[in-house]
């Protein structure tokens, strides 16, 4: 149970939080036309005459955008509907050029399903959280309206138009922003790894309508505001903390909280009553006599489910599981689809280099992933060409480390060069002299040369003084420029004197 | 049921039809002789009847997912796309402001 | 040389295909017609251009020795409600005036295709909405019909008002028509002409301005059946721009015209028999009977227990539809704006609409908008849909017993235009017959059958099974051998 409250003047109150995640389906053509979707175009141009909505333009539904809904509600096992249809809501505005909006209103083509948000002490999220979600529907964009272009015209670009987008309604199951912030992370990261979103929230990708009430604990909800297309998790976060204590506020001073929709101020970290879409609400909604039931058969079901990667949970299970990570390693290579896909492609390489399964590299992999490689590309910047940090090279480092050819300071030194010009690892190594010394006769002779030089500390030593060690070693390995593998140095010069 | 001015004052607001007081007055006995006379649908047993959704047995086909598959409706058309735009502007459509 | 006005398309096409006159004469002639014929009122506006330019192409290939295709040569008019490129499309409202689409409707487009010419833009009921043509922006049309010793304008029916005038009165072989509640069917009966809406689906709605989608099929208009195959086969066929479009092919209804109805059964809907037709309409329909008895059908009666409720359903369907179809309507993209000193969005919205739509359209768009409000929706409009499914079910079973129906087309013939304009609820009975087809999807067909006393021309209409189109037109062929109506209106105009 979260322990979130808002402290008021008559004691404790909880937020009751419901998002509606607006998510831009990833297709190269809109949901009912085929104008394109990319991002950044000039004004209009990706405006097909369905689009305008001029008359006697018809719809015609996109597969690709179906089944990346399909595929999302099952990641999240949600239950699919073989049977939905298409509704239009009803209302005017300029963004709108049909005069609706092609939506789902009474049959969704995704019902009920759930997503776990991870336990984190940190933020408040003591333990792992079932957030219900109640359905998924599929519907266009608007267009986008310019209000600073000219002193008395508002200016639209529809090139979003028609877009498609999944509306993904939570239950009002969360209780902080905390939850709602992991929520909308963990959406985030279920909708990268299916590929149904890019989860681009500063393009707009990915938009929430922030659903927050107070009550105070144990009593029924309270009436709900809506804080529309909030476009980033700490947006989200800041408008419920805003919103609870305006409505906290609101109501000990004698207020009631009125059901309206409200607008996010990012520069402010406000909300305000949205007046202009204040007057009452009728949307009318009806199914759209343009198209047909959409009915989907199994086999187009069977590809959906098939198409279905490894989802963040299993994943992170797997980790742990499969390949001895720890919680907190699987945790943060899980996160991102980038991340993943960098260290599994690192691991089968590496595992291949060395010739041992994956399991025997992983740890060592995912140190290298997750600390080691960052921070050497963190220090070197300036001059790092990220192209250059290949798997094949990586790979090569951690196998020559892994053989006791280099050190682990001769890894980054090494990844270091890499970096900044692209050479091979193995080449790098033995042009610059980062190798590891591990001949055992060149080693003893090294080692003769340093016992011999210091007769009188061998004696202490045998005559008990272990600790001494430490000494022999400091001056074979520098007599060795450092270069000397420390395993054989260790074993070879504890032969020596206790021998 | 029947509609009284309000009603229709509220109806003509959703539907964006501007009607003064007049014009407000006459629909009044007009909708409602028509919304008397569609009443009598109460009278039929619907009971167990779903209602309908495809007029002719029909299932809704989907398209695939390809840009300007046809040019009839793809995009990259702005100049077709503004061409009998009431104010069209540096390739937007202009309106009247919208404060939001 | 024979008047090509007096030419159908049948007729045209084979005396163009055979040389016995250039598509160029047939066009010049036919736009001469049109040119004289502005007292009818019939087009908006008129594309001699058009015609000649498709004409000259068709007598380019018949010179190279091409297919001229099914309709080569023929000019034809075109209802304003399909989107012709380049060419003001209105749906006769003032919204809609000045309007010049960038896109060519799919049924324009297949007719082009099939060497067909336009003549012009044919008008029609504002948004199609209306029995009469009285509704339109650009004023009424007249019937080329007038009751014997009268000069009163009388209606040409509606919507496709404009098409059924021009048709009737020879200044067009054909016309394209739009049927949502009958308005292909009721306009071809009172002007005395045939006319086939075909099951829906067969003709792409895609650039057509909607008036209700769930209703609205495209069909031609004629002067006999085999005109209105030969018409339909070239507007008809599957287009994946339309998702309500039939995917299958487009049988050769021409080829395959048969009158022969032996072994056939044809029912006669009992409910048809309704109070306030008048005697010669019944009269018509008994003789409608004889004749295809005379053909080989045997006529069944039948019932279809819920026609009775077809109409109110109708007027719920359709303009909840048209309401949410016509929103588009707004000043911002293209047609009418209407903006007021300081007025803001949305009072421009109101007022380009409220001086845009005429008052049929906005009488129809607020009830559209009432039934669909909160707390009316199920009462309303989820209760009509499902009185549809009944009517549906009812033609469903009447399949069981018969091949196709025979019933009047219309309760009464032709009326003086301004004669029912008052009464909106007694024009929408004009509908009664056709509606049940039309909340059905099913094809329907009107061919005339004769005079009235008053001298003006009845239709007989004919219902078949979904996709059963021949059939429609098979009957409808065996009634217009037997009627052998050949009655033109006296010229006046
Ligand atoms: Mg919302
Ligand atoms: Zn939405």
């Amino acid at each position: 149970m979260s322990s979130y409250r808002i402290q008021g003047a008559t004691g404790e109150w909880e937020v009751v939080i419901g998002l509606e995640v607006h998510a831009q389906v990833v297709s190269n053509s809109k949901l009912f036309s085929g104008a394109a979707t990319a991002f950044g175009a000039e004004p209009n141009s990706q405006v097909s005459l369905v689009d305008a909505a001029m008359p006697g333009m018809l719809p015609v539904p996109n597969r690709e955008c179906i089944r990346q809904a399909v595929r999302t509600g099952m990641a999240i096992e949600a239950e699919i509907n073989r049977w939905s249809r298409f509704d239009r809501k009803n209302y005017f505005y300029a963004d709108l050029p049909q005069g609706y909006q092609i939506s789902q209103l009474y049959h969704p083509l995704v019902g009920e399903g759930a997503l776990t948000i991870e336990a984190d002490e940190k933020v408040g999220i003591p333990e792992d959280k079932v957030i219900g979600i109640e359905r998924i529907h599929v519907e266009q964009d608007a267009g986008k309206l310019m209000h600073d272009q000219h002193p008395t015209m508002s200016y639209v670009d529809l090139n979003r138009s028609g877009v498609a987008l999944m509306e993904i309604v939570s239950r009002p199951d969360m209780r902080s922003p905390a939850e709602a912030g992991a929520y909308v992370r963990k959406l985030r990261s279920i909708l990268r790894y299916v590929g149904s979103c890019d989860g681009n929230m500063e393009e707009g990708s990915m938009r929430a309508d922030v659903n927050v009430s107070v009550r105070k604990p144990g009593e029924p909800f309270g009436t709900r505001t809506e804080t529309k297309n909030v476009n980033s998790v700490r947006f989200v976060m800041q408008a419920i903390e805003h919103e609870a204590r305006r409505q906290v506020d609101l109501i000990e001073d004698g207020g009631k909280v009125v059901q309206e929709t409200r607008l996010f101020d990012p520069n402010t970290g406000s909300t305000r009553s949205m007046r202009s879409k204040e007057d009452a609400h009728d949307y009318r909604y009806f199914p759209d006599p343009d198209l047909l039931p959409l009915e989907l058969d199994e086999a187009f079901l069977a590809e959906c489910r098939a198409s279905l990667p490894e989802l963040p949970d299993a994943k992170r299970r797997r980790y742990v599981e499969k390949l001895g990570l720890t919680p907190y390693n699987a945790r943060e290579l899980t996160a991102e689809v980038e991340t993943f896909a960098r260290f599994e492609t690192l691991l089968a390489e590496t595992a291949k280099g060395i010739g041992k399964p994956e399991k025997a590299v992983a740890t060592q992999v995912a140190n290298w992933a997750l600390s080691i490689a960052p921070g050497v590309m963190n220090a070197a910047r300036a001059e790092a060409n990220p192209a250059h940090a290949t798997a094949s090279a990586q790979a090569a480092i951690l196998a020559m480390q892994d053989r006791g050819e280099i050190s682990g300071g001769q890894a980054k030194e090494i990844f270091e060069i890499v970096l900044t010009t692209g050479r091979a690892p193995a080449e790098i190594a033995e042009t610059e002299g980062l190798k590891q010394q591990s001949d055992t006769g060149a080693i003893e002779a090294v080692i003769d040369g340093v016992l011999a030089a210091n007769q009188d500390k061998v004696e202490e030593y045998r005559g008990g003084k272990d600790k001494l060690f430490g000494f022999f070693i400091g001056q074979t390995m520098k007599a060795m420029e450092g270069k000397g593998n420390p395993a054989v140095v260790n074993q070879l010069l504890k032969a020596k004197l206790d021998g | 049921m029947s509609v009284d001015k309000a009603t229709v004052a509220k109806i003509a607001n959703l539907a964006r039809i501007a009607m003064d007081d007049a014009a407000l007055e006459r629909m009044v006995p007009e909708l409602n002789n028509i919304l008397a006379w569609v009443e009598q649908l109460g009278e039929v047993d619907v009971s167990g009847i779903e209602p309908m959704t495809a007029v002719i047995p029909n299932h809704l086909r989907l398209r695939d997912d390809v840009v300007d598959a046809d040019p009839l409706t793809g995009g990259g058309k702005r100049d077709a796309v503004l061409a009998n735009a009431p104010a069209a502007e540096h390739g937007f459509f202009g309106v009247p402001k919208v404060i939001e | 040389m024979t008047d090509l006005t007096q030419l159908g398309v049948k007729a045209i096409r084979d005396g163009v295909a055979r040389g016995d006159f250039t598509a160029r004469e047939v066009a010049e002639a036919f736009n001469a017609a049109v040119a004289g014929a502005a007292a009818l009122n019939a087009f908006i506006v008129t594309t001699p251009d058009h015609a000649l330019a498709a004409a000259d192409a068709v007598d380019t290939r018949r010179a190279k020795g091409e297919g001229l295709g099914v309709m080569g040569g023929v000019p034809i008019g075109m209802k304003d409600l399909f989107a012709t490129k380049g060419v003001q499309t209105t749906a006769a409202s003032h919204i809609l005036e000045g309007f010049r689409p960038e896109y060519e409707s799919t049924v324009s487009q297949n007719l082009w295709n099939a060497g067909a010419g336009m003549l012009g833009k044919l008008n029609l009921d504002q948004f199609a909405m209306g029995s009469s043509n009285e509704t339109s922006w650009f004023g009424n049309v007249n019937s080329p019909w007038r009751k014997a010793g009268s000069n009163a304008a009388m209606s040409p029916g509606g919507s496709s008002g404009g098409s059924s005038a021009a048709v009737a009165s020879r200044i067009a072989p054909a016309a394209t028509g739009t049927d949502t509640g009958g308005s292909i069917r009721q306009p071809a009966a009172f002007a005395g002409i045939s006319g086939i809406k075909p099951t829906y689906g067969r003709c792409s709605r895609w650039g057509v301005v909607a008036f209700a989608s769930s209703l609205d099929q495209a069909g031609p208009m004629a002067r006999d059946v085999t005109d209105c195959a030969i018409m339909l086969e070239a507007m008809a066929g599957f287009d994946p721009k339309d998702a309500t479009s039939l995917d299958m092919p487009v049988p050769k209804w021409e080829a395959s015209l048969n009158a022969d109805l032996r072994g056939k059964k044809i029912g006669i809907p009992r409910e048809y028999r309704m109070d306030g037709t008048d005697a010669a309409i019944l009269a018509s329909w008994e003789r409608g009977k004889e004749w295809l008895r005379d053909a080989g059908a045997e006529i069944v009666d039948i019932s279809l227990p819920h026609t009775k409720y077809a109409l109110p359903a109708y007027y719920i369907i359709a303009p909840a539809e048209a309401s949410s179809n016509l929103a588009r309507y707004d000043g911002v993209r293209y047609g009418l704006r209407d903006l007021p000193e300081r007025a803001g969005l949305q009072d421009m919205y109101a007022a380009t609409r409220a001086a845009g739509f005429g008052d049929e359209v906005k009488r129809r768009v607020l009830i559209g908008t009432y039934v669909l409000s909160a707390g009316f929706y199920d009462a309303y409009y989820t209760q009509a849909q499902k009185v549809r499914a009944l009517v549906a079910r009812d033609f469903e079973q009447a399949w069981a017993q018969c091949d196709a129906i025979l019933a009047p087309t219309t309760p009464t013939a032709s009326f003086p235009i301004g004669s029912l304009d008052k009464d909106p609820l007694t024009m929408y009975l004009n509908d009664v017959f056709a509606v049940p087809a039309s909340l059905a999807g099913l094809p329907a067909m009107s061919v005339p059958a004769m005079l009235n006393a008053d001298g003006l021309p009845l239709g007989l209409q004919i219902v078949g099974k979904p996709f059963d189109e021949q059939g429609v037109l098979d009957v409808a062929l065996a009634i217009e051998q037997r009627a052998g109506f050949e009655a033109q209106p006296e010229r006046w105009w």
